[in-house]
């Protein structure tokens, strides 16, 4: 059904009536489940919303300097010890007050966004690649293969996400974003290898894949040119859902005091406002607003590129 | 019934052993000496340090270990902590806090959840679906955590409803905040899933025969629509009570609750093995366990499903 050669049918209705001639899809070029799924995200206002506060975030995380001028580690005890934030201030470094060290809480968010872009990206690219393969393999060769990555998938199920994360972080004495990235991608590829498996198995047995293997091609072919396109839509929503759960699951870490170190980031500073919480609530809610947006954000993207992927829904 | 049961009891085994032998190669493999840390600040005596590593084991092939500590919880022996105290003690003391925090959550997620799914989900499109709608998208787009803080800091400091932090652990009127906190995000699922099973169902046949054969409404939405609506539910609660009382870490750590995700975030910061490995072993349990209740409940709402 996810076959791209073979377009559901929304083309307009001239294409029907004018195309009484055997390949009469000349008219109306076909087109892929890929393009159909762009036409139907570009007409949902909930897409263009998450893009745009995506494109604030990734821009934020690529140069910060073009919010603030000002150098997030800049701190001034005595005159802006939990300075009140400012609202009128846009853009000022006392926008949105200072911190219990004096430093500009607009400043810090702003460059917080880089360790949240960064791991949410590179997790959800390591356990698509990781979950990927696992489940591909599972799903193609099935047998005794299958049962053994089934098995592995359990197991790794039966740890939360949260916990695992937190006992491999322990053995490092000093973390790093890469080293939060390897512990969350450790335990977060299940559900991207259940869903690839899952699609896989309904790809095999399709008729192109048949026919591809009589006309000679070889598993790798077949796996890579043929299954695997077919495969990418239920892949891709899981990911995108996924990326914002990773870029929670950091923060939540970095707030235990388990994760990033030395690093601006949002789950450290919400982390440090804790005890300021009743002074200046500030400091706690403007970076923890940043996070849940951003997280908001996939979320949002996740719903609106499942809605056009899948057919059924159109 | 019984033979299906049986195999599905057999194919936990190996995922038991599986993930518990995770956990217990990732505590005990990775570097950072536990005995050389209760030390503290003092040089380490190499005698003492050689005595406390034989008593703990912890000079054998890390297979063995992992083979002692194994059989020993068939004895019920979850070994003992490097303070010296039985790790089955540590966890009589932690788990009843956690089961009545998690139940209070689940209670909560189960009446709050399922009533707002139904109601919106027979209300779709008007102002309160959206409503619910919009709030349960922010509600799983917050971390627990900023959930926990905002809730402490407006209910506690604010408008000093609650107390900011939980002076009783095993005082129900108290975990009543901390419950709400835990159960918010599997609320917001709960009642998204509910809807939008219901909407499914209100289209299905037997609701028009139903409604045909002059059945009050009550009954119709009541046992008709509700039987069938709740079967993906049950799925997600099911494994969700595991979900919970791992989940309680965070907010434990928040309202100063003595319970399991306390005790087991001490553990993990110290490094104390044992008691890592214990609390992980029980949460495994919980969690295979509450999966099968899952495919059993089943087939008691849904008479289509026969297990041979």
């Amino acid at each position: 059904m996810l076959n791209p050669t073979q377009a559901p049918e929304a083309g307009p209705v001239s294409a029907a009536a004018e195309a009484p001639l055997p390949g009469g899809s000349e008219i109306t070029k076909a087109r892929s489940l890929g393009q159909d799924a762009w036409r139907e995200l570009r007409s949902n206002p909930i897409f263009w919303v998450s893009a745009v506060l995506l494109v604030l975030f990734l821009l934020m995380a690529a140069v910060p300097s073009l919010f603030t001028s000002t150098d997030p580690g800049h701190a001034d005890l005595r005159n802006h010890y939990l300075g009140k934030p400012e609202w009128g201030h846009f853009f000022q470094p006392d926008w949105f007050g200072y911190n219990g060290q004096g430093q500009s809480v607009y400043a810090r968010t702003i460059y917080g966004a880089r360790a949240s872009v960064i791991i949410g990206f590179c997790v959800t690219l390591g356990v698509t690649l990781v979950g990927g393969v696992i489940g591909m393999f599972a799903g193609y060769f099935g047998g005794l293969l299958d049962t053994l990555l089934s098995r592995l998938t359990d197991i790794f199920f039966g740890i939360p996400l949260l916990l695992g994360g937190m006992v491999l972080l322990q053995a490092f004495t000093h973390r790093t974003i890469w080293t939060v990235v390897l512990a969350l991608a450790t335990f977060g590829w299940m559900p991207l290898a259940r869903v690839m498996r899952g699609a896989v198995i309904t790809q095999k047995q399709a008729d192109f894949v048949t026919a591809a293997r009589a006309l000679g091609a070889g598993t790798t072919r077949i796996l890579l040119r043929h299954i695997l396109p077919n495969t990418l839509a239920p892949v891709i929503v899981v990911a995108t859902i996924a990326l914002g759960g990773f870029v929670s699951t950091e923060a939540t870490l970095s707030y235990l005091g388990i994760g990033l170190q030395s690093t601006v980031s949002w789950g450290v500073d919400i982390s440090d406002a804790q005890n300021v919480l009743r002074d200046a609530p500030h400091v706690l809610l403007v970076p923890a607003s940043f996070l849940s947006l951003t997280v908001l954000s996939f979320i949002l993207l996740g719903d609106a590129v499942r809605d056009a992927f899948d057919p059924k829904l159109r | 019934m019984g033979r299906y049961v049986a195999r599905r009891l057999l194919q936990m085994i190996p995922v038991f052993i599986g993930t518990t032998l995770l956990i217990f190669l990732m505590v005990y493999s990775l570097p950072g000496d536990p005995v050389k840390a209760l030390f503290g600040q003092r040089a380490s005596d190499p005698a003492t340090v050689e005595r406390l590593r034989h008593q703990f084991g912890l000079d054998k092939p890390l297979l063995t270990q992992y083979w002692d500590y194994i059989t020993g919880l068939f004895r019920g022996d979850f070994g003992q902590s490097f303070t010296g105290r039985p790790v089955a003690d540590l966890m009589a003391d932690a788990f009843p806090v956690t089961i009545r925090l998690a139940l209070l959550a689940f209670g909560i997620e189960i009446v709050i959840g399922v009533t707002l799914g139904v109601v919106t989900g027979l209300m779709r499109g008007k102002f309160l679906d959206r409503f619910v709608l919009v709030f349960t998208l922010i509600v799983t787009s917050i971390p627990v955590f900023v959930i926990g803080f905002v809730t402490v800091f407006l209910f506690g400091l604010k408008w000093k409803v609650i107390t900011p932090t939980v002076q009783d652990s095993m005082d129900i009127a108290q975990l009543f905040a901390p419950a709400m906190v835990l159960g918010a995000l599997s609320l917001a699922y709960v009642s998204r899933l509910t809807r939008t099973t219901v909407v499914e169902n209100l289209r299905a046949d037997y609701m028009r025969t139903a409604l045909a054969k002059g059945l009050p409404r009550r009954r119709i939405i009541g046992v008709h629509l509700m039987r069938n609506s709740l079967i993906p539910v049950v799925t997600f609660l099911g494994t969700d009570l595991g979900t919970l009382m791992g989940g309680a870490i965070v907010t434990e750590g928040i309202f100063n609750i003595q319970g399991v995700g306390n005790t087991l975030f001490r553990a993990i910061q110290t490094s104390e093995g044992p008691t890592v490995v214990g609390i992980v072993t029980v949460l495994v349990l919980v969690y295979l366990v509450s999966s099968l209740v899952v495919d059993l409940l089943y087939a008691v709402l849904d008479p289509r499903i026969r297990y041979a």
